[in-house]
């Protein structure tokens, strides 16, 4: 039997510390910030290019375009055809596929070490050279409009999701989803994905990372040739939009087609803004650990195992973010029990951390899950870069990723206690509620021959 | 300008070899009771991750009592021999380790992954080698995932897309064990005691493969197979039976309130151990395997903005496993996307892809192949598919040179075997009336 306590020296001593060692930062003339972290394990390479431009920099009436322009970013540009991106990466045997968050728009490709001077010139000639023309717009606006009937009109616990954050935040632009509403996708015209175009995509609102099996001063000189000719642009002013002071409890109800009952909870927290002195964000990490960081942790043993109200609970908290942070909690009603009860439940296992704390066992044993994931990234290039990209891209310094694990560990039972208490209260809660109907259209299988 | 760009960006295609660096020694041996091992040594980062899979997917249910074998899984965690459920979730935490479980139509087992350091590997395989080998199945444990699991199939029932994929696998199966879906009324029937018996029939030695990938001697990997496989029973692992040929194609039509309709078509058609099997990967790249340069996706997405995703696969099971198209379009354009889709397989069957889209996607295959195996985490995924079918010791070794053998008579061949237009499955939900 090993103790929490020797395994967390273990997982700490074997494999966190200097991890970012090999890692190194350079800015181009035009601004463009390039990280390369030399990994020698496997002949691949992975590229992200990281925009620092999301839905949060979006206005109302036009949300979803940083989105919409993501798509639009394969359809082409003066030199390279519509789809043509894609095929020319696959036909170097590579992989490539891009996402947008809240916070950023990030693109990337993964290939053979050979062909990453290749992929730089494709992202270097999307970055300055795209080409939005209406007819691949009017095609590509369907097809986001699809992806968020996929994504969120058809799914109740994720349109529950956007319900929840519309009434947590009134004032900063977490309150509207990435994908964006459907009004403004129906509204949404190319000119708009122009703009967005113009505003936000220039070297020096981009940082490129790169991971894998490269020399770094020969991807040092081929982003000079391939990212160095690009011009510099003025970026637009960033209004904080910053959300008041929340002072009261928010509730919101929706109606779906489901079986159970599902409640998510979001409370207002801080996100790691300066790793050296923050200390509550590492507290909230650990506390969200202990609360749903493993099946055993408490949400899940209190609510699934030993009173059987619920039938899954969890808890979420991203330590990392360019707006304010958010620690959700959620949870599906078993059979015969009601939202009500969950809701009570989930705020009775909240305020008794705020008043007792947590235990010493539960402290260790977070922390050392927390270690060993952050440990567990170096099997993957991809979640290196994900890793160092998020960084470099929230204002930290890519130096953070070797400090987080020491400020994980120097975190005490006292603080969680306290983070919970501050935190996790009833005047800075928003709840939501998914109440269940019956699929009304008559559920019945009609069949024939073709 | 843009003709000088083209030229260039196709010298760097060209500039360098297919990549020849995608070597991995492959370990293999026998435990003492009969289970398969595969070992591949890596001492790069101090991890090890090993998977234990069983011929105990859910095509090893009864029909009546489907969602037996996935329940069976989950029970493995209730509490072993020597550890209570608690204990188990809290030693592989305290560990900083991930156990995982795997469950599909074949098999059904855990991955884990944990340090290679001697008292965390310890403590997470001692914990590992009792939930496989000495589960105890408490009886308040049963009753209470008995309970979620028939919540999640009831609330499972309301989601258009799994209805779609039930229904489909029902017509493309329509009395193969491959084809039964777990329902709440099928879970209710369940008792412990079949519980029991199903880990009793289908937990042994038999059918069982281990892979094990990471930062470990050979002599360690040997004693860790041994700890995970040594009190298992001995036995035979249970056949399954083959799949009926498939009968003409019936199309579906399910209504539900979702704004989109789910449309899917299917029939039985590759197994892992094929002949066809290079010829239908490869050939699918085509058709709709080949992420947004699949003649699917153009046609569907692309050039009339349809859908989001769409796409087609073979997923080849220890029998015939399901060939697979599929799309969610707004509903009134349901009619309208099938007919797209029917149109570009239908064609695709007739004539096969052309010389330019066959080179293409054995440029792809090959040149992406050293990306299947660049983490620790894919080699072992590979490694429990080449140990849990059999497949040869130079199965990683030789695929690209495998797919690059293939020639375009072959593909077309295959698909025509294969892949019959008329006898495809065809399930919409979400259908406007």
């Amino acid at each position: 039997m090993v103790s929490p306590q020797a395994a967390l020296v273990l997982v700490t001593l074997a494999l966190v510390p200097a991890a970012q060692a090999e890692t190194r930062e350079f800015t181009l003339a035009n601004g463009l910030r390039l990280i390369v972290k030399e990994d020698h394990r496997a002949p691949t390479v992975v590229q992200q290019v990281w925009y620092r431009a999301g839905s949060m920099d979006e206005a109302p009436g036009a949300t979803g375009v940083a989105h919409v322009l993501e798509h639009m970013m394969f359809k082409g540009t003066r030199r390279v055809g519509p789809e043509e991106f894609s095929r020319l990466v696959a036909q170097a045997g590579g992989r490539d596929n891009a996402f947008t968050s809240t916070d950023f728009t990030v693109y990337h490709e993964q290939v053979h070490r050979d062909r990453l001077p290749f992929v730089m010139r494709l992202e270097a000639d999307r970055m300055a050279n795209l080409s939005i023309r209406p007819e691949e717009f009017a095609k590509e606006i369907k097809v986001v409009m699809e992806e968020r009937r996929l994504s969120t009109e058809d799914q109740p616990r994720a349109l529950l999701d956007e319900t929840l954050l519309a009434a947590a935040f009134s004032a900063h632009p977490y309150k509207w989803p990435t994908i964006g509403w459907m009004a403004d996708l129906e509204n949404m015209t190319w000119k708009d994905a122009q703009a967005w175009y113009r505003d936000w995509y220039a070297p020096n609102n981009a940082t490129i990372v790169v991971v894998g099996d490269v020399d770094p001063g020969q991807v040092v000189a081929w982003a000079k040739r391939y990212y160095g000719p690009l011009a510099r642009k003025a970026i637009p002013a960033r209004k904080p939009q910053s959300e008041p002071e929340q002072r009261g409890m928010r509730r919101v109800v929706l109606k779906a087609p489901a079986e159970l009952p599902y409640v998510r909870f979001a409370y207002k927290a801080p996100a790691l803004r300066d790793t050296g002195k923050d200390w509550e964000p590492f507290a909230i990490a650990v506390l969200v650990k202990i609360l749903g960081g493993y099946d055993a942790a408490r949400l899940n043993q209190i609510l699934v195992r030993e009173r059987r109200i619920a039938t899954s609970a969890g808890a979420e908290y991203e330590l990392i973010s360019r707006g304010p942070g958010v620690v959700f909690l959620n949870a599906a009603a078993a059979q015969g029990h009601t939202a009500a009860e969950i809701e009570s439940a989930l705020r009775e296992i909240v305020a008794q951390i705020a008043a007792q704390g947590v235990t010493a066992e539960e402290l260790q044993r977070a922390k050392v899950q927390l270690l060993a994931q952050l440990a567990y990234r170096r099997d993957s290039f991809f979640a290196q870069a994900m890793e160092l990209g998020e960084l470099a891209s929230t204002g930290l310094s890519i130096r953070d990723a070797d400090r987080i694990p020491e400020q994980f560990k120097e975190i005490s039972a006292e603080q969680v206690r306290s983070a919970a208490a501050k935190y996790l209260v009833d005047d800075l809660l928003s709840v939501a509620v998914l109440d269940p109907q019956p699929l009304s259209r008559g559920a019945t299988a009609r069949s024939g021959a073709h | 300008m843009g003709s000088a760009l083209r030229a260039s960006l196709a010298l760097l295609l060209f500039a360098s070899a297919l990549p020849a660096d995608a070597r991995v020694q492959i370990e293999h041996w026998m435990t003492q009771t009969g289970v398969r091992v595969y070992f591949v040594e890596t001492h790069a980062l101090p991890l090890v991750d090993v998977s234990v899979e069983f011929a105990a997917g859910g095509a090893h249910d009864p029909r009546e009592r489907a969602g037996l074998g996935r329940l069976t899984l989950d029970l493995l965690r209730g509490g072993s021999a020597r550890y209570s459920e608690a204990d188990i979730d809290r030693r592989i935490a305290d560990a900083g380790a991930q156990l995982r479980d795997s469950f599909d139509l074949d098999r059904a087992g855990f991955a884990l992954r944990t340090l290679s350091s001697e008292a965390e590997r310890r403590s997470a395989v001692d914990t590992l080698a009792d939930i496989l080998q000495a589960p105890r199945f408490p009886a308040e444990i049963f009753e209470r995932e008995k309970a979620r699991a028939i919540a999640g199939a009831a609330e499972a029932e309301t989601q258009p897309d799994h209805v779609a994929e039930k229904r489909l696998y029902e017509l493309m199966y329509p009395t193969h064990p491959y084809g039964v879906t777990a329902t709440p009324a099928t879970l209710a029937t369940i008792t412990r005691e079949d519980v029991e018996r199903h880990y009793r029939d289908h937990y042994g030695s038999g059918g069982a493969a281990v892979a094990i990938v990471g930062d470990l001697s050979i002599d360690a990997a040997k004693a860790l197979a041994e700890q995970l496989t040594a009190r298992l029973a001995q036995g035979a692992a249970v056949a399954l039976p083959a799949p009926q040929p498939p009968a003409p194609g019936k199309i579906v039509r399910v209504g539900h309130p979702s704004t989109q309709s789910h449309v899917l078509l299917g029939e039985a058609a590759l197994a892992r151990d094929d002949p066809d099997f290079f010829p239908l990967v490869v050939g699918n790249y085509v058709l709709g395997g080949g992420g947004f340069v699949s003649r699917l996706m153009i046609e569907v997405r692309s050039k009339h903005g349809l859908a989001y995703s769409v796409y087609s696969y073979f997923y080849p099971y220890a029998q015939l496993g399901p060939f697979q198209v599929g799309l969610q379009t707004r509903r009134d354009q349901a009619n309208e996307a099938l007919k797209r889709v029917q149109d570009v397989i239908g064609e695709f069957v007739a004539r096969g892809p052309t010389e330019a889209e066959l080179k293409a996607a054995k440029k792809s295959l090959v040149g992406g192949f050293p990306l299947r195996i660049d983490t620790n985490r894919k080699l072992l995924e590979q490694l429990a598919v080449i140990g849990f079918y059999k497949l040869p010791l130079d199965w990683l070794e030789t695929y690209p040179a495998r797919v690059q053998a293939v020639t375009l008579d072959q593909v077309r061949v295959a698909f025509a075997r294969r892949v019959a237009p008329e006898k495809l499955a065809v399930v919409i939900v979400g259908a406007s009336d």
